[in-house]
C-alpha cells in the first residue's frame, strides 16, 4: 500500500538527489494522479489552451447554440431573402430567406458529429489491427501487409467512388439523413485507420518485451487480459494524439466531399455543404462562404493545436521540464 | 541494395494487382450501363446483344483479366505510338470512354499537360518556400521567425484547400479584380500578351497548392533539422572551427534532407491525384477535373483507369521514397 501517505518520522532526507536544497514539503507532496502532470504540462502549451478554448466554443456553439437560437434552419421565408445581418438574423438569410445562424449550427453539428464518429471508427479498426498485429506473430505479415495496400490506395477518388455508388441504396434503405451519415463515416472511418494501426504496433512490439509483460505471462494471464490490462493502457498516448488528427482530417475529408457535391444532400447543411453553396453567390453575398469556412478552419485548427500539445504532454521525457 | 530494391519490385506488382482488383470489383457493383444512352428504339433482345458483344456477360473475373490485359498492355502501347510514331500499337479493343466514345487514354493524354504545369508547379514552389522556412526556424528556435513560421505553417495545414481557394477568388479576382477566377485551357501561348495571361491565371491555383505543400514539407524540414542540431558531428565541425555557415548549409542541411527528400517523393503521387479540388476550384481542366467529371457522369471506364493510374503512381513512388532513403543514408541497411 505504498500510495497511503508515509508516516513523517521514516522519511529521510536520502530521498532527495541532487545538489538541490532540502525542502521538507516537497518530499512528501500527496501522491498524484498522472493525469495532473499531463495537465499541469499541457497548460503550458499556449497554443494547446487556446485551441482547447475555441474547441469548447465551437462544440457548445453546435450543441447547446440551437436551444439558445430557436429558429428552424430549414425554414423558407422568401420575402426575408439574401438579407444582411441584423438582430432578427444575426449572420443574415440566404437565398431562400433560410436563417444562417441556425444553419450554421444545425451544419456544424454534422460536420462535428461526423468527425467524432468517423474518427472513433477509424481509431477502433487502428487499434484492433495495431494490437493484434503487434502482439500476435501468427497475424503480423498478413495485417502490416493489408495496411500497407490500405495506403496505397488513391484515398479521395475511392472515397467519391463509394459515396456515389452506395449513396441512392442506403438512403433507400436507411433514409436520407441515416444513410448518408452512416456511409460516409464508415467510408471516412474505413480509409483512415492506416496510421494509427502502424503506430500502436511499433509501441506493442516494444512493450511486449517489457518485464512487467513477461511477469504477467508467467503468472498464466491469457493474452486478453495481457493486451487490456497491460498493453493498451500503456499506448494510450499515441492513441490519444492520432485521435486528434483524426477528428481534423475526418472533417476536413466530410467537407471535401460536401464541397465537390457528394455529401450530405442539401437539406442537411453540413458546414461543407455550406460553402459549396455559398459559391454561387460569392460575388454578391461573400459573407456566406466566408462563415462557413472560417469555422471549419478554426475547428481544424483547434484540434491541431490541442494535438500537437497533446503529444508534448503525454511524453514522460518532455514533461516536467 | 540492387537487392532490396529488386526485392521491393517483386512485391509491387502483387500489390498493383490487388488494388486494381479491389477498384474492380468496387467499380463492378456500380449501377451504370454502357447502353442506358443508346436510343429506346432499340428492342431489349438486340440490346443484350450489345451488352454480350461489349462482354458484359462474362463472369467478372474473365472480365478483370481482360481488363487488365487493355490497361497493362495495349493502352501503354497506344501510348508509346502516339508519343515516338513507332508502329507499336496492337490492332485490338481499346478502353472507351462511355460518355465521349474515344479512348480512355487520348483523353488522359490531352489532359496531363494541364495538370502537370499547375500542379507541379504548386508542388515545385511549395518546396522551394518550406525549405528556407524550415532551416531557419530550426537554426533560430523560438525566434519570433520561429514563432511566425511554425503558426502560419499550421494555419497553412489546417486550413482547407477549398476555403484557401475561395477566399483567394474572393479577394484577388471579385474585389481586386487582378487574376480571372477561372482557368482558360484554350489559350495558346503564342506572344508575351498571351504569355501574361497564362501566368496571371496560374497564378491563383499555383499559390494555393504552394502555401498547402509549404505549410506540411516546412514542419518535416524543421523537425529534420532540430534532430540534427544537436548531434555530436555538429560540435566536432564547429570545434574544428568551420564556419557557421559551413556546419549549418552542410554538414546538418545534408543529413537533414534524408527524410525530407523521402517525404517530398512521397507527396508526389498526390500531385496528381490530389489536386481535384483545387482543379474543381479553378476550371482547370486537368486529370482531377476529369475525374470528377467521370464519376458525376457514371463514366465506370474513365474512374477505373483514373484510379488504376493514381494506385500505380502511389505505389511507383512509394518504392522510390523507400530506395531512395536506402541509398542517401548509408546507416540504413535493409537486409
Amino acid at each position: 500500500m505504498t500510495d497511503l501517505p508515509r508516516p513523517i518520522t521514516e522519511e529521510g532526507p536520502h530521498e532527495v538527489s541532487g545538489p538541490k536544497p532540502f525542502a521538507p514539503d516537497e518530499a512528501f507532496r500527496p501522491p498524484r494522479n498522472q493525469w495532473w502532470d499531463v495537465w499541469d504540462q499541457f497548460r503550458t502549451h499556449k497554443g494547446a489552451l487556446a485551441g482547447s478554448f475555441v474547441f469548447v466554443f465551437i462544440i457548445l456553439f453546435v450543441g447547446v447554440g440551437p436551444w439558445i437560437w430557436q429558429v428552424d434552419p430549414g425554414f423558407i421565408d422568401i420575402r426575408a431573402r439574401n438579407q444582411g445581418p441584423s438582430w432578427a438574423h444575426p449572420l443574415g438569410t440566404d437565398q431562400l430567406g433560410r436563417d444562417m445562424l441556425a444553419r450554421m449550427m444545425f451544419g456544424g453539428r454534422i460536420s462535428v458529429a461526423v468527425g467524432l464518429t468517423a474518427m472513433f471508427l477509424g481509431l477502433l479498426i487502428g487499434t484492433l489491427v495495431g494490437v493484434l498485429a503487434g502482439y500476435f506473430r501468427r497475424v503480423d505479415g498478413l495485417l502490416m501487409r493489408t495496411t500497407d495496400l490500405f495506403l496505397a490506395l488513391p484515398l479521395l477518388p475511392l472515397l467519391l467512388v463509394m459515396v456515389l455508388l452506395f449513396r441512392e441504396m442506403l438512403s433507400q434503405r436507411l433514409g436520407e439523413a441515416a444513410g448518408v451519415f452512416l456511409l460516409i463515416v464508415v467510408a471516412i472511418g474505413i480509409t483512415s485507420w492506416m496510421q494509427t494501426a502502424r503506430i500502436v504496433r511499433g509501441d506493442v512490439l516494444a512493450l511486449k518485451e517489457r518485464e512487467y509483460v513477461l511477469a504477467a505471462r508467467s503468472i498464466g494471464t491469457p493474452p486478453r487480459r495481457v493486451v487490456t490490462r497491460h498493453i493498451l493502457p500503456n499506448v494510450l498516448s499515441p492513441i490519444m494524439v492520432s485521435a486528434t488528427l483524426g477528428i481534423a482530417s475526418a472533417i476536413i475529408t466530410e467537407s471535401a466531399l460536401s464541397f465537390l457535391g457528394l455529401g450530405f444532400p442539401p437539406d442537411f447543411p453540413t458546414w461543407g455543404r455550406l460553402l459549396f453553396d455559398g459559391r454561387d453567390w460569392i460575388e454578391q453575398y461573400p459573407a456566406r462562404v466566408i462563415w462557413p469556412g472560417l469555422f471549419i478552419s478554426l475547428t481544424v485548427l483547434s484540434v491541431n493545436f490541442i494535438g500537437d500539445g497533446l503529444r508534448d504532454a503525454l511524453d514522460p521525457r518532455i514533461r516536467g521540464r | 541494395m540492387l537487392n532490396y530494391t529488386i526485392r521491393r519490385l517483386a512485391m509491387a506488382v502483387p500489390t498493383v494487382l490487388i488494388i486494381s482488383l479491389l477498384i474492380f470489383l468496387l467499380l463492378d457493383l456500380a449501377p451504370g450501363d454502357p447502353t442506358a444512352q443508346l436510343p429506346l428504339t432499340i428492342p431489349p433482345e438486340v440490346r443484350e446483344d450489345i451488352r454480350m458483344a461489349l462482354g458484359l456477360g462474362d463472369p467478372v473475373l474473365i472480365r478483370y483479366v481482360k481488363w487488365l490485359q487493355l490497361m497493362v498492355i495495349n493502352e501503354p502501347l497506344h501510348a508509346l505510338a502516339n508519343l515516338t510514331g513507332w508502329n507499336v500499337a496492337p490492332d485490338t479493343q481499346r478502353i472507351l470512354s462511355w460518355q465521349t466514345r474515344s479512348p480512355v487514354g487520348d483523353i488522359i493524354a490531352q489532359r496531363i499537360p494541364q495538370t502537370l504545369w499547375v500542379v507541379g508547379l504548386g508542388y515545385l514552389f511549395g518546396v522551394l518556400i518550406a525549405l528556407p522556412i524550415g532551416i531557419i526556424s530550426a537554426y533560430k528556435q523560438y525566434s519570433w521567425f520561429d514563432q511566425i513560421g511554425t503558426f502560419i505553417s499550421m494555419v497553412g495545414f489546417s486550413v482547407p484547400v477549398f476555403f484557401t481557394g475561395v477566399v483567394m477568388i474572393l479577394v484577388f479576382s471579385v474585389w481586386l479584380g487582378w487574376f480571372p477566377s477561372m482557368y482558360d485551357t484554350t489559350l495558346r501561348v503564342t506572344n508575351w500578351e498571351t504569355f501574361v495571361r497564362q501566368v496571371r491565371q496560374m497564378v491563383m491555383p499555383v499559390a494555393v497548392l504552394a502555401l498547402f505543400n509549404a505549410a506540411q514539407i516546412s514542419r518535416f524540414m524543421r523537425a529534420s533539422m532540430l534532430d540534427n542540431l544537436n548531434q555530436d558531428y555538429v560540435r566536432t565541425a564547429r570545434a574544428k572551427g568551420m564556419k557557421e555557415q559551413v556546419v549549418v548549409l552542410v554538414h546538418v542541411l545534408r543529413n537533414s534532407m534524408i527524410p525530407v527528400v523521402t517525404v517530398i517523393a512521397l507527396g508526389i503521387p498526390a500531385v496528381f491525384s490530389g489536386a481535384i479540388i483545387t482543379e474543381t476550384i479553378f476550371r482547370v481542366n486537368g486529370l482531377g477535373a476529369l475525374l470528377i467529371n467521370a464519376i458525376y457522369a457514371n463514366d465506370i471506364p474513365m474512374v477505373q483507369t483514373l484510379t488504376f493510374i493514381f494506385a500505380v503512381l502511389i505505389v511507383l513512388f512509394n518504392l522510390i521514397a523507400d530506395v531512395l532513403y536506402g541509398i542517401l543514408d548509408p546507416r540504413i541497411r535493409y537486409d
